[in-house]
C-alpha cells in the first residue's frame, strides 16, 4: 500500500509537467487548429527564464576588502550581488533564494510576448497550409529556438535550486498514518503539483467564467459564425496562443529545481506531450490534463522493481505502448470529441 | 533501356555520371589555396552523402508519393546498423551478408510498425511512428543491451566468431577483399582527388536505389501511391484498397533506411542507439523537404547539400573567421566574427534550422522548385515535368 501511494506521488510531478504542456498544446490546437511542434521549445524557454533571472539576480559588484587577504596575500575581492547592495543583505539574499518562484512573474510577460510574436510572425501564415507543413515549420522553429538557447547558455545543464524553505523532503506517510520513513517525498514536488493544479484551474476558469473565455470557446466551436457576429476572433486566438505559451513556460520555470534545464529538454518533452495529447483526445482540454497525470503515474508505476522484474524494460516504453493501444482502439483518445481532426 | 523511356534513360545516365564523378565534383579547388577548405572530396563525407542519399530516396517513396509523414525512420536505420554489425561479428567481414540482413530485418520491422501505424493517417500517423521510434530507441538503450550493447554501442572485436572468414581475411569491412577504407589518391597539378572503395560501393548501391525509385515513380504502383496522396476516399470508391499500397511503400522505404543503416555500419563497423533517436528521423525529413519532396532528384540533392554544408560549416571556427575578416577595423572585425560564429562551427544546427524554415515557408517544393522557378524566369520552357518540381505541397 505504501509503495502504491509512493508511486502515485512520484508520478504526480512528471504528470503535472505533461499535463501543463499538453494543456497548452491542446489550447493551440483547439483554437487555431495548428499542430505546434515548437511547444517543447516553449517549455524549455520558460525554464531558461528562470535561469536568466537567477543570473540577473546574481550580478555582483566587486569590492576589495583590504582587511582580508586571499591565500596569495592579495586583498580579497568580495562579490556582493546588486540586490543585496540595494535591499540590504538579508532581503537581497532572500530574493536570490527565491529566484525560481520570482521567475514566474518574469516569465509570464516574456512568454506571452514570445507566443504573440510566434503567432503573428509565423503561424498566422500557415492556417491555410496542410498540417504536414505546420508540423514541419514548427519543427524547424523548435530547432532554431533550441540552438539559440544553446548559443547563449551552452550545452550543459544549469542547476537552479529551489528556495531553501522547500529543499529536502518530508515524511508524507507519517502524516497520513503510515509508519515513519516509508513515504518520503520532496517538498518541491508537492509545490510543483499544487502549482500545476492552480494553473490548470486558472485556465479552465478563465475559459469558463469570463466573457473573453466564452468568446474563445464559441470560436473553438464555430470560428466562422463568431467572426460573422462581428467579433475579432483572430485577435482573441492570438492571445490564447500567448496564454498557451505562458502555460508551457510556467511549467518550465517551476520544473527547473526538479531537473536542471538544458537546451534539448524541450525536444525530450515534446514527443511525450504529443503522446499525452493524443491519448487525452485531440482538442479536449480536460482530456489532456487527465491523460497527463494518468501517463505520469503509469510511468512511475512501471518503474517499480516488482513490475520491472516481470516485464523488463516496461518503464521505458509504457507511455508509448499505452498511446499505441489507445490510438488503435479508441481513435479519438480518452475524451476526444467527434469531428476534431478526424481522418 | 532497362524499361525506361528515352528521356528517363538520359536522366538516369546523367545521374550515374554525376555520382561516379563525385570525387571530382566535390573537390573543385586546388590544394593549398584559400578555397581548399570548401573542398568536400574526402571519403567520409562522400560516403555519407551517398548513404544519406539512399536514406532520403527511400523516405521520399513514402512521404513524397503517399504524403504520409513519418518521423520514425531512424528506427529502421538503427535496425539496419545493428543487423549489419551482427553479421560482421558472426559471419564475415564481407559487407554483402551484413547489408542483406540489414534490409531483411528492417523490412520485417517496417512491416510490423507500418501495419499498426497505417491504421491511422495524418498527424496521428506521424505521432505513432514517433512513438515507435522512441520506443525502439529506449529499448535499445535499456533492455536490449545484450543485443545492442547499450550506451557503448555494438562494435566488432578480434575475438568475434566470423564463421565464413578464413584465417587471413581482413579485419575491416570489405567487399571480397577490398577494404572499405582503401583510398587511391590521384594528384593532378595542384589538385588532389581521392577515390575511395567505400564511396564507390555506396555510389553503385545508391545508383541502383535511384534506378529502383525511378521505376517505382513511373510504374502503375507509383501511380497508386500518388492516388493515396491526392484522394484516398475516391480511390476506395473506385474499388481499390489503399492500405496494401501504402504499406508496401512504407516497407520499401523502411528497407531503404535499413540499407542505409547497413552501409553506415559497413563504412564504420559501429552501431549505437543514438542512430535510432527520433531527431535522426527528423534529419531525413529535413533533407527530403529541402531538396524537394515528391521529386526524384530532390532528396539526393537535399542529402548532399546538408551533409556538405554540415562539414564545411562545422569547420569554420572563429580563427578561420578572423582570417577572413582581418581586413576590417579591429572592433568591427570582432563584432562581425562574433556574429558569424553564431552560425558556423557549433552553430551549424542554427543555420540548418533557419534554412529549413525558410524552405518550408517560401519554397515548399524545395531546391527543385527553386531551380524550376529560376529556369522559368529566364524564359526557358518549364519542361521539367514530374521529374522536376512537383509544385504541390505534400498533402495529409
Amino acid at each position: 500500500m505504501d509503495q502504491i501511494i509512493l508511486q502515485m506521488l512520484n508520478g504526480l510531478d512528471k504528470g503535472s509537467a505533461y499535463a501543463l504542456i499538453a494543456l497548452g498544446l491542446t489550447l493551440i490546437f483547439g483554437t487555431l487548429g495548428v499542430v505546434n511542434f515548437a511547444h517543447g521549445a516553449l517549455f524549455m524557454i520558460g525554464s531558461f527564464c528562470a535561469v536568466t533571472l537567477q543570473k540577473l539576480l546574481n550580478l555582483s559588484v566587486v569590492t576589495i576588502d583590504p582587511t582580508k587577504t586571499d591565500f596569495l596575500g592579495n586583498p580579497a575581492k568580495i562579490k556582493t550581488p546588486y540586490v543585496e547592495a540595494w535591499f540590504g543583505p538579508e532581503m537581497g539574499a532572500a530574493i536570490i533564494d527565491w529566484s525560481v518562484p520570482l521567475a514566474i512573474l518574469f516569465a509570464i510577460p516574456v512568454m506571452l510576448f514570445i507566443g504573440w510574436a510566434m503567432e503573428r510572425g509565423l503561424i498566422k501564415h500557415f492556417y491555410k497550409r496542410p498540417h504536414a507543413d505546420q508540423i514541419l515549420v514548427t519543427f524547424g522553429l523548435a530547432i532554431v529556438l533550441q540552438e539559440v538557447i544553446k548559443q547563449f547558455y551552452g550545452a550543459n545543464p544549469i542547476p537552479t535550486p529551489a528556495p531553501d524553505m522547500f529543499k529536502g523532503s518530508f515524511d508524507f506517510g507519517q502524516m497520513i498514518g503510515f509508519e515513519a520513513n516509508k513515504i518520503i517525498y520532496p517538498y518541491w514536488r508537492i509545490v510543483y503539483f499544487m502549482f500545476s493544479m492552480v494553473i490548470v484551474a486558472g485556465v479552465f476558469s478563465f475559459l469558463r467564467f469570463t466573457t473573453f473565455g466564452m468568446v474563445v470557446r464559441a470560436g473553438m466551436a464555430d470560428r466562422e459564425t463568431v467572426g460573422l457576429l462581428g467579433i475579432n476572433i483572430d485577435k482573441r486566438f492570438t492571445i490564447m496562443f500567448g496564454v498557451a505559451a505562458a502555460v508551457a513556460g510556467l511549467a518550465g520555470v517551476m520544473y527547473t529545481p526538479i531537473n536542471s534545464p538544458n537546451y534539448h529538454m524541450g525536444m525530450d518533452f515534446l514527443v511525450l506531450s504529443f503522446v499525452v495529447v493524443v491519448v487525452g483526445g485531440m482538442g479536449s482540454l480536460p482530456g489532456a490534463v487527465l491523460a497527463g497525470f494518468l501517463l505520469g503515474i503509469l510511468e512511475s508505476f512501471a518503474s517499480m522493481n516488482e513490475i520491472k522484474s516481470i516485464l523488463p524494460g516496461i518503464d521505458q516504453i509504457i507511455i508509448y505502448l499505452v498511446a499505441i493501444i489507445i490510438l488503435l482502439t479508441r481513435p479519438r483518445g480518452l475524451m476526444g470529441k467527434k469531428g476534431v481532426m478526424e481522418d | 533501356m532497362l524499361g525506361l523511356n528515352k528521356k528517363d534513360t538520359k536522366f538516369l545516365l546523367i545521374v550515374i555520371c554525376l555520382t561516379l564523378a563525385t570525387p571530382f565534383l566535390m573537390q573543385p579547388f586546388a590544394e593549398g589555396t584559400a578555397l581548399a577548405q570548401f573542398n568536400g572530396g574526402y571519403p567520409d563525407l562522400m560516403q555519407r552523402v551517398a548513404i544519406f542519399g539512399i536514406f532520403a530516396i527511400g523516405f521520399n517513396i513514402l512521404f513524397g508519393l503517399t504524403g504520409y509523414l513519418s518521423f520514425g525512420h531512424a528506427a529502421f536505420l538503427g535496425v539496419g546498423s545493428y543487423s549489419a554489425v551482427w553479421m560482421f561479428k558472426l559471419l564475415s567481414m564481407n559487407i554483402i551478408p551484413g547489408i542483406i540482413l540489414a534490409m531483411i530485418m528492417s523490412g520485417l520491422f517496417a512491416l510490423l510498425i507500418g501495419y499498426i501505424s497505417l491504421r491511422r493517417s495524418g498527424i496521428y500517423f506521424s505521432i505513432l511512428t514517433l512513438a515507435f521510434a522512441q520506443m525502439s530507441y529506449n529499448l535499445a538503450y535499456s533492455v536490449l543491451t545484450p543485443i545492442t550493447n547499450g550506451e557503448t554501442g555494438l562494435q566488432v572485436r578480434p575475438t568475434d566468431v566470423r564463421l565464413l572468414d578464413g584465417a587471413n581475411a581482413p579485419d575491416y569491412p570489405n567487399l571480397f577483399g577490398w577494404t572499405m577504407s582503401t583510398s587511391y589518391k590521384w594528384e593532378l597539378g595542384a589538385h588532389q582527388f581521392t577515390f575511395n572503395v567505400g564511396f564507390y560501393v555506396c555510389a553503385v548501391i545508391a545508383i541502383a536505389a535511384f534506378y529502383l525509385s525511378l521505376r517505382i515513380f513511373r510504374s502503375p504502383f507509383g501511380l497508386m501511391l500518388r492516388a493515396v496522396k491526392s484522394n484516398q476516399q475516391r480511390m476506395s470508391y473506385t474499388g481499390l484498397n489503399p492500405k496494401p499500397y501504402t504499406l508496401a511503400a512504407f516497407v520499401i522505404s523502411g528497407m531503404y533506411a535499413g540499407l542505409a543503416g547497413g552501409l553506415l555500419a559497413s563504412m564504420d563497423p559501429l552501431a549505437g542507439a543514438e542512430r535510432m533517436q527520433w531527431t535522426v528521423g527528423g534529419e531525413v525529413v529535413v533533407m527530403t523537404i529541402l531538396g524537394g519532396a515528391g521529386t526524384l532528384l530532390g532528396p539526393v540533392l537535399g542529402a548532399g547539400a546538408i551533409k556538405y554544408l554540415e562539414n564545411i560549416f562545422s569547420k569554420i571556427n572563429e580563427s578561420v573567421l578572423h582570417s577572413w575578416f582581418s581586413f576590417l577595423p579591429d572592433g568591427l572585425e570582432d563584432a562581425v566574427v562574433w556574429l558569424f560564429a553564431r552560425f558556423t562551427g557549433d552553430g551549424w544546427h542554427l543555420t540548418l534550422g533557419l534554412l529549413f524554415m525558410a524552405v518550408v515557408i517560401f519554397l515548399p517544393g524545395g531546391l527543385m522548385e527553386g531551380g524550376a522557378r529560376i529556369r522559368a524566369k529566364f524564359g526557358r520552357r518549364g519542361d521539367i515535368d514530374e521529374t522536376g518540381a512537383a509544385t504541390k505541397t505534400p498533402a495529409e
